[in-house]
């Protein structure tokens, strides 16, 4: 299983981050923040596999990045994965990215994250690798977009919401709702 | 500002979070779009205040608008956004998620593939186990989609169901299994991946899925299958030895076909391509030679595990890694070497290893460095150290590394040398107090943790083996300076304890002397010294240092009149403290006369007890004769037994007994003469703290060696001149193995302190197995009994309507033998494509210890439904089961019935024959079993949809039937799961308490229910064009729930 896949430039501004589990945002400022420091420090010469970023696990836990010029692809792995077919992975991911944004830069994943991350999907879902055919990738990521065009895109989504939201019929609201459920409503007090 | 802050805060209380904004919504009927937009404008306003706590909140309501409105409109846009959204920031314990299940539910069955597509992915990051519960029916569904696209998604988020449902993994299992041989690459990619994460977590239930991966492996062009089929058989291998010779060719042909550029002329290279990959990487550019080495010494230390030998010749190969610029991989060669190291290497790896501690940068590479040398020292018991003195003064020079944090380590181990290996105590003593005499240089050091800890093994060694300090009084001194009182409490405490021990000492040797002076000085010198530690503040310290005071002043008055005191003094500090082993309790000899297996009052009355009583009698006798005549076998053979022992503890290098003697045996040990005790004892004097000696060490050894060498071949050259007559190459053994390597020290191993006594010990083992044998009729009796009470009561079971079958949602077949075999159905499932055809996977496992063969399974057909058989048998043979069963492996079969009518559920009679094959002898075993054919499972999961249904239920073909179930206590989406696993429905439309649910038959029978629940009751009203099969389904179904 995949647990995190982080990608973050050469001064450790994160560009897409994705845990596949579940950890408290303050944890997971730390946990990017550690593994820049860890990886940022290593040659380019070196191998592309470190163990053990304290934050994400034990020793079952492996990091493994390759370094693009200004930005690090960092995923963390746990030992079912095998450290060559990620790196693997890595550089399909990257190549997909490339074909998609055509010469892919950093600007790109900062205006267009929801792009990258809709090709993320394509690739890993919760942790799972799901394909590894860099054509196939490519080929779903359009279609899906020329579908999304074809709606007009999120431009026209609030005039449609408006109206679809005049629209609504919630069929399966039933009438007799509880009395007592909504009589008195306690405001949940904050503890400030 | 603040103001502004504490006004935010206050309004805060009055916002609505998400649970209200969903009621409000509901509560407002009429005015809905109303209502959402002045929502959306409080939304607004709160995105624009400072409190992060109110933004998230807005966030989250925003995101439930927004998927609430797109999915009226079915906008992939939005939708797509929404999951994006939602896999972001929902977790588990995000109460939010309870309201999405309809939401996902309408997604995951929407015509458009890629909202159901979006829908899995969003899924996948945040299943709960109450959505895996609900949905894992509707995936199951998608599993078998029309496309690949979808199946894929489906099938891999099956995994994550399974974690979060385990119960869904039973009847999906087989449906899993089919994709693994799915037409699309993709899916079965999908499948393997799965299927590899679930091994993982306990291979051996998928052993039987051996030969299919197999097949795989050989047959696929996918890489990442190929890796990850590897992998499978890594942990597989390992539960079944045949498969790895099998393995074996297919592997090495990948990496044959593999690009040439990954193959290195390396040999440990080319083993870690089929261990770790096998993958022939198309890209080869940027395999950098790095990561090859990184891998090959991972795959090496794999290795290393089963082959050490091969590995220990590239020792100077990874030695070179060490000299890595890369800390992973000098690290990863750390590991290596703790397997590598043997009797002959151990000095020089470890001496390479304290120059990278003195070149090392970074403290924790230092550290790391560190642990691992005395990983490599200590390991099985000092198995690899010949010379002591060379290990103590090796932990002496780690002393001086700066900011280390494992002085703790250091020290346990000095204390451990110093208590287990007697010989090297005296070397030992003067070490320490070289190193308490030069306290202050470690000292400067407060760290936590640091280094100091050393102290507290030095002052304990210094204390209680005394007797051997050169110049005690000096000692003495250094453990009582002021500068003590910095150091953590818990050492000054063993400072001020071991600082008695000293004076003890230090007062017999002075009161040997005429001259009572001296004795009455050390006496002042304790009472100057001490208060400064009776003042600690700690109080450990401050009650021994106050004990201590208060010994030495009534001591001092003694002195003063003369009397002589030493011995009393010294005798507070007798005796020796040994090391117990852990497991010595069991090596206490059990009482003659005690029986621990007996019972101490009367069993609970059974028929064979009768022939026990006059037994027991007889054994209560028999001790009462044995025991004089042991005795005196005891004293006739006792001292020759002793001899005997002995001689075999000299011969064993690492025994050295807890008897006065062992000094001697450690001299007559023959070759052992030659060791330069002496000499070094007279290197030591050079005083200077952590000078690093233990070079010297390495050459001394080597010199030792050839000197023992030389005496071999005398030896051997006698010997053959001796033996000249004929075999005299039987002994010629290499130019130095590592056996004929001794040691110059030995160690006390604890673990094996008491060895098996000789010839009484056989003896009783003999008399056990007999126990044994005699045991073993009984328990054979016993099963027999209980053998046929399971009978009976089965029997029973399957006249009662067959409970465990309904429990399966299938049926059950009985298991009469526990202790051989166990078989059970897991799945029965109808043929879609044959509406006549059901199959019956039975899992086969072996409970007992011996091996079962030749498994045939033969049912008696009935009119209606018939075992399939091979063509040209007869309606009455039986058919072979495809494997063979190892004990305590299970594996699966599938056997193919064919059935006419389906409306009725029916019972088969059949018989399963195997041959039980134990060490000595095999016989034929027979397992009679009925399996039970429910209506239920000739039902088949198929999704409909709402205005579909409507139109069958409409159409009026339907003949309807109703039952009511009482007092079933659970949530009603528990109930519907129940319903879709165990009766095979798929719901339609689901409004708050009611719903609608469809399943259809493998002849085509529509079945639909109408499920309502209300007060612990649930009506089921339902219809099928068939009405006897609807009333049996309804009858299954309500066996299900009165078991609950």
């Amino acid at each position: 299983m995949i647990k995190a896949i982080l990608i973050f430039n050469n001064h450790g501004k994160p560009r897409l981050i994705r845990f596949y589990q579940y950890f408290a945002e303050d944890l997971q400022q730390q946990i990017i923040r550690e593994t820049f420091h860890l990886v940022s420090k290593r040659d380019d010469n070196v191998c592309n596999f470190l163990e053990g970023g304290s934050l994400i696990g034990g020793s079952d836990y492996k990091l493994i990045y390759r370094h693009y010029a200004t930005l690090y692809f960092v995923f963390c792995v746990d030992s079912s994965e095998s450290e060559l077919g990620i790196l693997d992975l890595i550089q399909v991911f990257v190549e997909t990215l490339d074909k998609c944004f055509e010469n892919v830069c950093e600007l790109d994943l900062i205006f267009h994250m929801d792009k990258v991350h809709y090709i993320l999907q394509e690739v890993v879902m919760g942790g799972m690798v799901l394909e590894t055919n860099m054509n196939e990738i490519v080929a779903q990521v359009e279609l899906q977009n020329r579908m999304e065009k074809s709606e007009g895109g999120l431009s026209a989504a609030p005039a449609r919401a408006v109206s679809a939201v005049k629209n609504m019929n919630l069929p399966e609201i039933p009438r007799n709702i509880n009395i007592g459920d909504i009589n008195i409503k306690v405001p949940s007090l904050s503890p400030f | 500002m603040a103001l502004k802050i504490v006004k935010g805060s206050i309004d805060r209380m009055f916002d609505k979070n998400l649970q209200d904004l969903v009621r409000g919504i509901r509560n407002h009927k009429e005015d809905e779009a109303k209502y959402i937009s002045t929502c959306i404008d409080e939304i607004k306003q709160e995105l624009k205040q400072d409190n992060i706590a109110v933004k998230a909140n807005a966030v989250c309501k925003l995101t439930y608008v927004r998927s609430l409105t797109f999915s009226c409109n079915t906008l992939f846009c939005c939708t797509r956004i929404g999951y994006l959204a939602a896999s972001q920031c929902f977790h588990e314990s995000t109460d939010v998620i309870m309201l999405t299940t309809n939401q996902i539910r309408k997604d995951l069955s929407s015509p458009n593939q890629y909202d159901t597509g979006v829908a899995l992915t969003g899924l996948s990051c945040f299943v709960t186990p109450d959505l895996a519960r609900d949905l894992a029916n509707d995936i199951m569904t998608l599993m078998s989609h029309t496309k690949p696209y979808i199946r894929k998604k489906a099938v891999l988020i099956m995994y994550k169901v399974f974690l979060k449902y385990p119960e869904s993994l039973r009847p999906a299992f087989p449906r899993l299994k089919e994709k693994l041989e799915d037409p699309d690459p993709g899916v079965q990619s999908a499948a393997v991946n799965v299927i590899c994460e679930l091994a993982r977590r306990n291979p051996k239930n998928y052993l039987s899925l051996a030969p299919l991966f197999f097949k795989l492996m050989t047959s696929s062009t996918n890489n990442w299958v190929l890796i990850k089929i590897i992998k499978l058989f890594g942990a597989l291998t390992p539960l079944e030895p045949r498969l790895g010779k099998k393995l074996i060719e297919p592997l090495t042909n990948l990496i044959h076909s593999s690009d040439s550029e990954l193959i290195v002329p390396l040999s440990c290279i080319a083993v870690l391509i089929s261990l770790s990959s096998g993958m022939p990487n198309h890209s080869a550019s940027h395999v950098v030679c790095v990561i090859v080495k990184y891998l090959g010494l991972l795959a090496m230390s794999k290795i290393l595990k089963t082959h050490p030998k091969s590995v220990q010749s590239h020792k100077d190969l990874i030695l070179q890694c060490l000299d890595d610029k890369d800390e992973s991989i000098r690290l990863r060669a750390l590991d290596l070497l703790y397997g590598m190291v043997s009797k002959k290497n151990l000095m020089e790896i470890v001496k390479k290893l304290m120059l990278h501690v003195d070149k090392a940068e970074g403290t924790t590479y230092r550290d790391e460095l560190l642990t691992k040398i005395i990983d490599i020292c200590s390991q099985s018991n000092y198995q690899y150290i010949t010379n002591f003195e060379w290990y103590i003064s090796i932990l002496v020079e780690l002393t001086r590394l700066e900011g280390t944090r494992h002085g703790h380590l250091i020290a346990s181990q000095m204390l451990d040398v110093a208590i287990r290996v007697k010989a090297i105590r005296a070397f030992a003593v003067a070490q320490m107090a070289t190193l308490l005499d030069n306290a202050h240089l470690l000292t400067g050091n407060t760290q936590r943790n640091g280094i100091c800890e050393v102290l507290y093994a030095a002052a304990w060694i210094c204390g209680e083996f005394s007797e051997h300090l050169e110049n005690p009084l000096q000692t003495l001194e250094a453990m009582l300076r002021p500068k003590v009182a910095t150091l953590p409490g818990h050492i000054q405490a063993v400072y001020v304890q071991n600082a008695a021990k000293l004076f003890a000492t230090v007062l017999r040797s002075q009161e040997g002397n005429t001259d009572s002076t001296t004795a009455q000085e050390t006496s002042q010198l304790m009472i100057d010294r001490l208060p400064l530690f009776v003042q600690s503040a700690n109080l450990e310290v401050q009650e021994r240092a106050s004990c201590i005071l208060q010994l030495v002043k009534y001591i001092q008055k003694l002195q003063q009149k003369d009397v002589e005191v030493a011995e009393e003094v010294s005798a507070l500090f007798a005796g020796e403290l040994n090391p117990v082993a852990p497991k010595a309790q069991k090596k206490v000899p059990v009482p003659e006369g005690l029986d621990l297996d007996a019972w101490i009052n009367e069993p609970p009355s059974e028929s064979e007890s009768e022939d026990e009583k006059p037994k027991a009698i007889f054994t209560k006798e028999e001790p009462k004769h044995s025991r004089p005549r042991h005795t005196e076998v005891d004293e006739k053979e006792l001292a020759r037994r002793r001899e005997a022992r002995k001689q075999e503890q000299a011969n064993n290098p690492f025994y050295i007994k807890a008897s006065p003697s062992s000094q001697k045996v450690y001299q007559e040990t023959p070759g052992v003469e030659h060791i330069p005790v002496v000499q070094i004892d007279l290197s030591v004097p050079l005083k200077v703290p952590g000078l690093p000696m233990s070079d010297q060490y390495v050459k001394l050894e080597e010199e030792r060696r050839q000197k023992e060498r030389a005496e071999k071949k005398k030896k051997e050259k006698k010997k053959r001149k001796e033996k000249r007559s004929g075999r005299g190459k039987k002994h010629d053994s290499g130019p130095e193995s590592e056996e004929d390597i001794t040691p110059a020290h030995m160690v006390d191993i604890v673990t094996e302190e008491m060895p098996e006594v000789g010839r009484s010990g056989m003896n009783f083992t003999e008399k056990s197995s007999k126990h044994k044998k005699k045991k073993q009729k009984k328990e054979k009796e016993e099963k027999e009994k209980k053998k046929k009470k399971k009978h009976h009561h089965h029997h029973h079971h399957s006249d009662g309507g067959g409970e465990e079958s309904v429990q399966n949602g299938t049926v059950e077949e009985e298991e009469p033998l526990p202790v051989s075999l166990c078989a059970c159905v897991c799945d029965i499932q109808g043929n879609l494509q044959d509406g006549s055809q059901v199959v019956v996977s039975v899992i086969f496992e072996n409970k007992c210890n011996s091996f079962l063969k030749s498994m045939e399974f033969n049912v008696l057909d009935s009119l209606n439904s018939k075992l399939q058989r091979p063509e040209g048998a007869g309606p009455h043979d039986g058919l072979t089961v495809p494997f063979q069963l190892p004990p305590g492996v299970s594996n699966e079969a599938r056997f193919v019935f064919t059935v006419q009518s389906i409306v009725m559920p029916q019972k088969l009679k059949g018989t399963l024959t195997f041959i039980v094959k134990n060490e000595d002898s095999s016989t034929h075993e027979k397992l009679d079993f009925k399996l039970h054919f429910t209506c239920t499972s000739y039902l088949i999961t198929t999704p409909c949809y709402s205005d579909a249904f409507a139109k069958l239920l409409e159409s009026g073909d339907l003949k309807g039937s109703s039952v009511r179930l009482e007092g079933v206590n659970m949530p009603f989406h528990h109930l519907l799961a129940r319903i879709c696993f165990h009766h095979h429905f798929s719901v339609v439309e689901r409004i708050d308490s009611c719903a609608s649910m469809y399943s259809r038959s493998i002849q085509g029978h529509h079945v639909c229910l109408l499920v309502k629940t209300a007060d612990q009751t649930v009506s089921i009203d339902a219809k099928c064009d068939e009405p006897s099969l609807l009333g049996n389904v309804l009858d299954e179904i309500k066996q299900t729930f009165s078991q609950c």
